[in-house]
């Protein structure tokens, strides 16, 4: 999962400090692996330095760095090209997916659009697996089945998820 | 004669904001589907969200409440009940997850009665059987009642028996539903190899994506509407 455009995500909802950013990725996105500060505000400085966020003047207050980020225009395009594109179907993509469909409801972006997306790039890959099969040696049918099977899980992920869309929206906006 | 033309606009099928309820239920609420001539098109959906009635109405076993079905340039959804049944029987091929073959018949038998139906003589339309079921893996299984089949013998027989009649449009819903993995595959290889070669049209409702994935595009219908899923970059929403 990408850690600079997740966050730039999160500062897509607001103005926040690298305290806040932290606090929220390690909720919704950590799962038992918390980002490390150090983490946090080297990625935060770099994003500033590619002109996709903005760090406001330090305030004063204690800890390593009290300055408040915002993010730019370029920064807003950057999250809602990387939410639109469908990752390269492969096995094991669940956190990333999870990470888009969570970022998005944050935001009020079409999750919904997005999964459908991701489907679709699925079913494309899968057809050529399955050609794959159907003209090849039993060996390749054995290594296309093992994608196939995979993205298969992939997309009850993606259609158990899209049938929780809106369970999931009240959920986000409640918290 | 049916009142459907041979003629092969783009597309070859049709539904144009259809409904359908049953009672008070609406099964289907404004779907539109296009399907090319020639084409293999997945309908995909989760259990209840009105795939398996929109091919239905498709093929003109149910006739849509609003909304047009074309078919080859002209309107099924306004043709006679008789007219509808003539053009299942001549023009479209079925094939379901079962019941549709007759148990206490043969293998045989069962692919040659629509090629009967259809007025073909006896001989032509045993040679015609024997030869569909040669090209279904089927060798010698033609005398066998399809009753005392395999699950995945019996649904070759009916892909042999939809194809037989050399349909423009061959309907499948859910065709290796009750199949185990490995024998549906076959059945789909075999059923997606034929009418690629015959270049039958092919409509396949599934909720399996490794049975979509044979298709050479997709559907989901969610909520009676139909959804089309398209490439990144696209709107993707409910038409």
């Amino acid at each position: 999962m990408s850690v600079p455009l997740t966050l730039l995500g999160l500062l897509e909802r607001e103005p926040s400090h690298g305290y806040d950013l932290k606090r929220d990725y390690d909720r919704y996105f950590g799962r038992g692996k918390p980002l490390p500060y150090g983490q946090v505000y080297a990625t935060l400085a770099r994003l500033a330095r590619d002109g996709k966020a903005l760090a406001g003047p330090a305030e004063p207050g204690d800890g390593p760095d009290r300055k408040r980020y915002a993010i730019t225009p370029a920064g807003v395009a950057e999250v809602g090209a990387w939410l639109a594109e469908p990752a390269e179907p492969e096995p094991h993509l669940q956190t990333v997916l999870f990470a888009k469909v969570m970022l998005a409801l944050m935001l009020g972006r079409p999750a919904g659009r997005y999964l459908d997306a991701q489907r679709a790039a699925h079913l494309r890959r899968m057809r050529k697996l399955t050609e794959v099969k159907r003209a090849g040696p039993l060996v390749d049918t054995l290594l296309a089945d093992y994608g196939l099977f995979h993205l298969e899980a992939d997309l009850r992920w993606i259609d158990t998820t899209s049938a929780r869309l809106s369970e999931l929206a009240e959920m986000v906006r409640a918290s | 004669m049916s009142e459907i033309q041979p003629v092969t606009p783009e597309p070859l099928i049709e539904a144009r904001a259809i409904t359908k309820s049953f009672g008070r239920t609406p099964a289907l609420r404004g779907a539109s589907v296009s399907v090319g001539a020639g084409e293999i098109l997945a309908v995909m959906g989760p259990s209840g969200s009105g795939k398996s009635t929109l091919l239905h109405c498709l093929a003109g076993i149910f006739p849509p409440d609003d909304g047009e079905i074309v078919f080859g340039g002209q309107r099924l959804d306004q043709l006679s009940e008789a007219s509808r049944t003539e053009l299942r029987r001549t023009v479209f091929g079925f094939v379901f997850q079962f019941g549709q073959l007759v148990p206490e018949l043969t293998a045989a038998d069962n692919v040659a009665l629509p090629l009967l139906l259809n007025r073909v003589r006896r001989r032509a339309a045993y040679q015609e059987a024997f030869g569909w079921l040669d090209r279904l893996g089927l060798e010698g299984k033609d005398g066998r009642r399809t009753g005392e089949l395999s699950g995945g013998e019996a649904q070759r027989v009916a892909v042999a028996r939809a194809l037989a009649i050399k349909p423009r449009v061959l309907f499948a819903d859910e065709p290796t539903g009750s199949l185990d993995s490995l024998t549906g595959e076959r059945v789909m290889d075999l059923l997606v190899g034929l009418a690629r070669e015959e270049g039958t049209t092919v409509v396949l409702v599934t909720h399996d994506a490794r049975v979509a994935a044979y298709a050479e595009r997709e559907v989901v219908v969610r909520d009676g509407k139909v959804a089309t899923l398209e490439p990144s970059g696209t709107d993707g929403g409910l038409r």
